[in-house]
C-alpha cells in the first residue's frame, strides 16, 4: 500500500473490504459464499490522476516487493472503448448538423414552391402597394409555424421512445444509458426551437430571393 | 405628380415606345388610346413604377423611377391607384376584405376606416356583395371591386387599364360615373381605352384630353373625336 502511495500518478489506493469483495462476486457464486474459507486475493482499487502511472515500472517494483501481486490496468481494454463513445457522441453531432441542413434545404424547396403557387397573390400584394417585408412575413410566418409544429410533435415522440429505453442503473453498461438523465430533458426542448429558428431563416432567404426578381 | 421624359421602353428587340414625354397635372383627366399591342398598358406600367423605362427618365411624385429602391415603389403604389382589365383578387378573401387589402398591407385599420368600407362598397353598388369570394362575382362586379379597391387609400392618382373592356354598355358608363366622380374630387386620371365611344361619352361629363400612341410616339389626339 505504501508503495503504490508513494507512485507518481497514483491519486488514491484503497483496499476493498471485505462486504465489497462479495458483492463483486455475488452474481457469479451466490450470496451465501463464506468467502474467508475461499483463497480470495485482498483487491486493492487504485485511481490514477493526471497522466497516469507507469504500468511497466509499478510491475517491475511490485514483483521485487511484493511478489504476490498482479497488476490489472483497466484502462488498457477500456481505452478503445472509451474512444469508440466519443466517436459515437462525434457521430451524433455531425448527424445533427446534417439533419439541420437537410431541414433548411426542404424548407427552402418548400417555401421557393409556395411562393410560386402565389405568384398571383404576390403580383396583387404588389399592386396594392406592399413592401417585400410585409410578403415575406405572410410566408415566413406560416413556415415558421408549420415546422415549429412538426418539431414539437416529432421531439414528443422521440423523448418517448428515450422514455421507453432501459434506464442506467446498479448493472449499467455504457450502451443502456441512452436516455436523458436530469437536466438533460432540456435538450429535447430544444428541438422545435431550432427547428424554427432554421425554417426562419430558410424561408426568409428564400423569400428575399424570389421577391428580388418580381418588380 | 407622375412625369415621362422622353422615356423609351422595349421588351428586347425593337422599340416599343420611344421618346415620349407625358406630363400628369393634379385633377387632369386623360384617356390614353390606341391600336392593340401599341403599348397602352406597357405606358401605364411605367407610370406606376412596373417597369423600368430603358431610356429617358420616369418620376413619381418628384422621384426618379430608377432611383426608388423595391420598398419606395411600394410605398408610392399607395398613393396610386390601378385597375387592369383582368383585375385579381386573392380568392380567399371576401369582396370587403379585399376592397380593404390595401389598408391592412399599409398597417392600418380602425373603426373610422370601417365606416369608409361601408360607405365605399355601396358607392360601387356592391354593399350587398361584402361578403362574397371574388370568383362569384360578375366580370362588372369585378371591376367595380377593383375600382373601389383603387381608392380605398384615396391615392392621389387612378390609372385605369381598360376599365370597361369586358362589361357591357350600360356597366361601362357606371364605370365612368364613378371615375367622373373621383375626378371631381380632385383625383388625377388616366384610362387606357380602345373603346372610342366611352371616351365621347365622357367628353360630355367632364373635360379629358386625349393621348394616342401611333408609330411608338405619343400624339394628342383631341379634336377628330
Amino acid at each position: 500500500m505504501r508503495l503504490l502511495q508513494q507512485t507518481p500518478g497514483v491519486a488514491s489506493a484503497r483496499a476493498l473490504s471485505e462486504q465489497e469483495q462479495q458483492a463483486l462476486l455475488e452474481p457469479w457464486f451466490g450470496p451465501d459464499l463464506p468467502l474467508a474459507d475461499l483463497p480470495v486475493p485482498q483487491l486493492i482499487e487504485i485511481i490514477e490522476e493526471g497522466d497516469g502511472f507507469d504500468g511497466a515500472g509499478l510491475r517491475l517494483r511490485l514483483q521485487a516487493e511484493v511478489p504476490g501481486a498482479v497488476l490489472d490496468d483497466h484502462t488498457r481494454w477500456r481505452r478503445p472503448l472509451v474512444a469508440a463513445a466519443g466517436k459515437l457522441r462525434l457521430l451524433g453531432a455531425v448527424s445533427i448538423l446534417l439533419i439541420a441542413g437537410a431541414v433548411a434545404a426542404m424548407v427552402t424547396l418548400a417555401a421557393n414552391a409556395a411562393l410560386a403557387a402565389n405568384a398571383q397573390v404576390i403580383a396583387v400584394l404588389r399592386l396594392v402597394g406592399a413592401t417585400d417585408g410585409f410578403i415575406a412575413r405572410a410566408f415566413v410566418r406560416r413556415f415558421t409555424l408549420r415546422a415549429l409544429g412538426g418539431a414539437t410533435l416529432g421531439a414528443l415522440a422521440g423523448a418517448g421512445a428515450l422514455l421507453l429505453m432501459p434506464s442506467a442503473g446498479e448493472t449499467a453498461g455504457f450502451l443502456t444509458g441512452l436516455s436523458f438523465v436530469g437536466w438533460h430533458w432540456v435538450f429535447p426542448l430544444l428541438v422545435p426551437l431550432l427547428t424554427a429558428a432554421v425554417a426562419f431563416a430558410a424561408t426568409a432567404i428564400a423569400a428575399r430571393r424570389v421577391l428580388g426578381d418580381l418588380r | 405628380m407622375i412625369e415621362l421624359d422622353n422615356v423609351a421602353y422595349s421588351y428586347g428587340g425593337g422599340e416599343l415606345l420611344s421618346g415620349l414625354t407625358l406630363r400628369l397635372a393634379p385633377g387632369s383627366f386623360h384617356f390614353l388610346t390606341g391600336p392593340s399591342g401599341a403599348g397602352k398598358t406597357t405606358l401605364l406600367k411605367l407610370c406606376y413604377g412596373a417597369l423600368v423605362p430603358t431610356a429617358g427618365h420616369a418620376r413619381l411624385f418628384g422621384e426618379d423611377v430608377r432611383r426608388m429602391d423595391r420598398d419606395a415603389i411600394a410605398l408610392s403604389r399607395r398613393r396610386i391607384g390601378v385597375v387592369h382589365q383582368d383585375c385579381q383578387f386573392l380568392d380567399h378573401l371576401s369582396v370587403a376584405e379585399n376592397v380593404a387589402l390595401p389598408l391592412t398591407v399599409a398597417g392600418e385599420g380602425g373603426g373610422d376606416l370601417e365606416q369608409n368600407l361601408i360607405e365605399l362598397m355601396t358607392w360601387v353598388g356592391l354593399k350587398s356583395r361584402a361578403d362574397a369570394l371574388p370568383p362569384e362575382l360578375s366580370g362588372g362586379e369585378r371591376q367595380r371591386a377593383a375600382l373601389a379597391r383603387a381608392v380605398i387609400m384615396s391615392p392621389e392618382v387612378i390609372l385605369a387599364d381598360e376599365p370597361t373592356g369586358n362589361v357591357d354598355w350600360e356597366m361601362s358608363q357606371r364605370l365612368l360615373r364613378l371615375l367622373v366622380e373621383l375626378n371631381r374630387m380632385g383625383k388625377t386620371i388616366l384610362i387606357a381605352t380602345h373603346d372610342l365611344g366611352l371616351i365621347r361619352s365622357a367628353k360630355t361629363q367632364v373635360q379629358a384630353r386625349v393621348l394616342r400612341i401611333s408609330n411608338r410616339k405619343l400624339q394628342a389626339a383631341g379634336v377628330d373625336l
